[in-house]
């Protein structure tokens, strides 16, 4: 993230059709790539197929585990939990659209009216990082407390009854509501849309704005056939950014919520270290990861950028 | 009618600041609320003003060992981390080798997958691995998760590099040690730094995956979970507020550097 604040001058791009040097050794990229990939495939890989095994295993923590190919805990796993998975789904889907909402202006501003105000706001968008998102995250019960200013004001505006309405809030309070979740959720992800919708709004030639400009195109006619196309980019890997961590997320259902928003990642995260019903959170977990993977390679495709790495 | 026009013109600038607002108002909750007297065990509603817990941020029993267990952990997760992720960076954008595919699919999926899941992973290979969690095992899996995120900061660092500079040095009889020492690593130096404190920032700031793997171990992250349920204690807030002061001065000054160098050699 340093890269974004200060980033140094690019250097001369390589001349056309220059090779890399050539190294001595065959051998030497596999030695370089040897310690961090085995890393990753002991304590990355191997235990995804550790915990596909426990899924479909059977027994108990007295007795010992044993792989019977019990395909029925994912079956078990999902009726039980259904309205947990639909919930991450839609808290995650939610704050990802507010963050976009949210984030878009806000990148908008620091690539292209914020002037010299530009590595100032960086910094601000960057400096909530330092301090512990936990903290930050309890500082919301503090700002949506009962009877706080924030609610008051939502109160006397009517909003409450309308999110009420709609089931986002109850009994006239705004903590252990969805709502609250979900505004935990856009906050605490926000910055990882900011970020790469920057870096794609950046790279636009302002001397596209001013052709779309003399070509007599409204200011809103350049957003949408200008700017937001280029920015797309940064608008996928944003989406993508939010999504995947808020699906999982349980610690703003937790800390802001009450057991009416608890998301699959509250259940696999009391069934593996309170209840101890191991193929059961293994089985939830597998599904999730399943289903995030599905998305993010179905997304890939359908929005044509490849290159996130 | 002027109003609206200069509405109309500015309402990109608006909606950012009011944005920049919502990021921000919780640290301001933060450091006010580092100055109250609470009356119960939380520290949610405002009371009475005092600085007791700034005299006294070590006050409460097991937080500054937190603290310090979570920034020697941040500190070794880096170095492994970074070197191993520096490793694979120069493998990929300087070398031909097989099944990069593969290797790129590792390294991406880390950052494609809930948190959660790889933590519930992590944990299923420790039990039945028989490990005893602890600082050990967090140790392995913040250098797993942060190492990915180096790649790819170091990697596109390297990717913009001009390799005729180590062509030059290679001309001018330098070694391939030399080259890479004199040439290539200062170049490499800020995507790595960039990895680096990346890779520190998500190390100690980590709770889903040491939550999983810590066991009874308690990191500063935990201690601030265990206390949302126990009671907050007001040094909680100190510790936030005081990190996020010298991390922003941290911040200017090497900014303030940065300019004045770049002025001298101009």
């Amino acid at each position: 993230m340093a890269t974004l604040t200060e980033a140094p001058p690019p250097l001369a791009p390589p001349a056309p059709g220059a090779k890399p040097p050539r190294r001595r050794g065959r051998w030497t990229p596999y030695l370089l790539l040897l310690p961090g990939l085995l890393w990753l495939v002991v304590f990355f890989a191997l235990p995804v197929i550790y915990q596909a095994s426990t899924s479909v295993q059977t027994g108990s923590l007295e007795e010992g585990y044993k792989v019977t190919w019990h395909f029925a805990t994912y079956w078990d796993a999902l009726s039980e939990y259904w309205p947990q998975f639909v919930r991450s789904v839609v808290y995650a889907a939610s704050a990802t659209v507010l963050c976009l909402l949210l984030g878009y202006p806000l990148a908008y501003l620091i690539a292209f009216r914020a002037g010299r105000w530009r590595n100032l706001i960086m910094i601000l968008v960057i400096a909530p990082f330092f301090t512990s998102f936990l903290i930050r995250t309890l500082a919301w019960k503090t700002i949506l407390a009962d009877g706080g200013p924030v609610v008051g004001a939502l109160d006397a505006l009517h909003v409450l009854d309308v999110t009420a309405f709609l089931g986002w809030t109850a009994d006239d309070r705004v903590l252990a509501t969805p709502l609250a979740v979900v505004c935990g959720l856009t906050y605490n992800f926000l910055p990882f849309m900011i970020l790469p919708l920057y870096t794609s709004l950046e790279r636009i030639d302002p001397r596209l704005h001013e052709a779309a400009n003399d070509l007599y195109a409204k200011p809103s006619t350049t957003f949408r056939r200008v700017t937001f196309p280029l920015s797309m980019p940064g608008v996928v890997s944003g989406t993508l950014l939010t999504f995947i961590p808020a699906s999982g997320d349980y610690i703003n259902a937790d800390l802001l919520g009450s057991t009416d928003t608890r998301m699959v990642g509250n259940v696999i995260q009391s069934q593996f270290l309170r209840i101890l019903d191991y193929p059961t959170a293994a089985a939830l977990s597998f599904i999730l990861m399943a289903a995030i993977l599905a998305v993010v390679t179905v997304y890939i495709r359908k929005s044509g950028t490849e290159d996130l790495v | 009618m002027a109003f609206v026009t200069w509405f109309k013109r500015n309402v990109v600038v608006v909606a950012g600041l009011l944005t920049l607002a919502y990021l921000l108002l919780p640290n301001v909750v933060v450091t006010v609320f580092s100055f109250n007297r609470p009356k119960g065990r939380f520290n949610y509603e405002w009371q009475q003003f005092s600085t007791d817990a700034w005299r006294d941020p070590c006050g409460v029993s097991g937080l500054c060992e937190s603290l310090g267990l979570s920034l020697q952990l941040a500190f070794w997760a880096t170095l492994g981390a970074t070197l191993l992720g520096t490793m694979i960076a120069f493998a990929l954008v300087r070398y031909r080798f097989r099944a990069r595919g593969a290797v790129n699919s590792l390294i991406f999926l880390p950052m494609a997958m809930p948190e959660v899941v790889m933590a519930a992973s992590l944990l299923t290979l420790f039990l039945n691995m028989g490990a005893e969690l602890g600082f050990w095992t967090i140790l392995i899996a913040h250098i797993m998760f942060c190492l990915s995120f180096v790649v790819v900061a170091v990697k596109a660092r390297v990717m913009s590099m001009d390799p005729r500079l180590e062509q030059a040095a290679q001309d001018l009889y330098a070694g391939p040690a030399q080259t890479f020492l004199r040439v290539t690593l200062p170049i490499a130096a800020p995507g790595i730094a960039a990895g680096a404190l990346l890779a520190f920032a998500l190390s100690f700031d980590d709770f889903i995956i040491t939550n999983f793997t810590a066991g009874s171990t308690v990191t500063f992250p935990m201690f601030v979970w265990g206390s949302a349920q126990r009671g907050t204690p007001v040094q909680i807030n100190v510790i936030g507020t005081a990190m996020f002061v010298v991390a922003v001065l941290l911040v200017l000054v090497s900014m303030a550097v940065g300019n004045r160098r770049r002025r001298q050699k101009a």
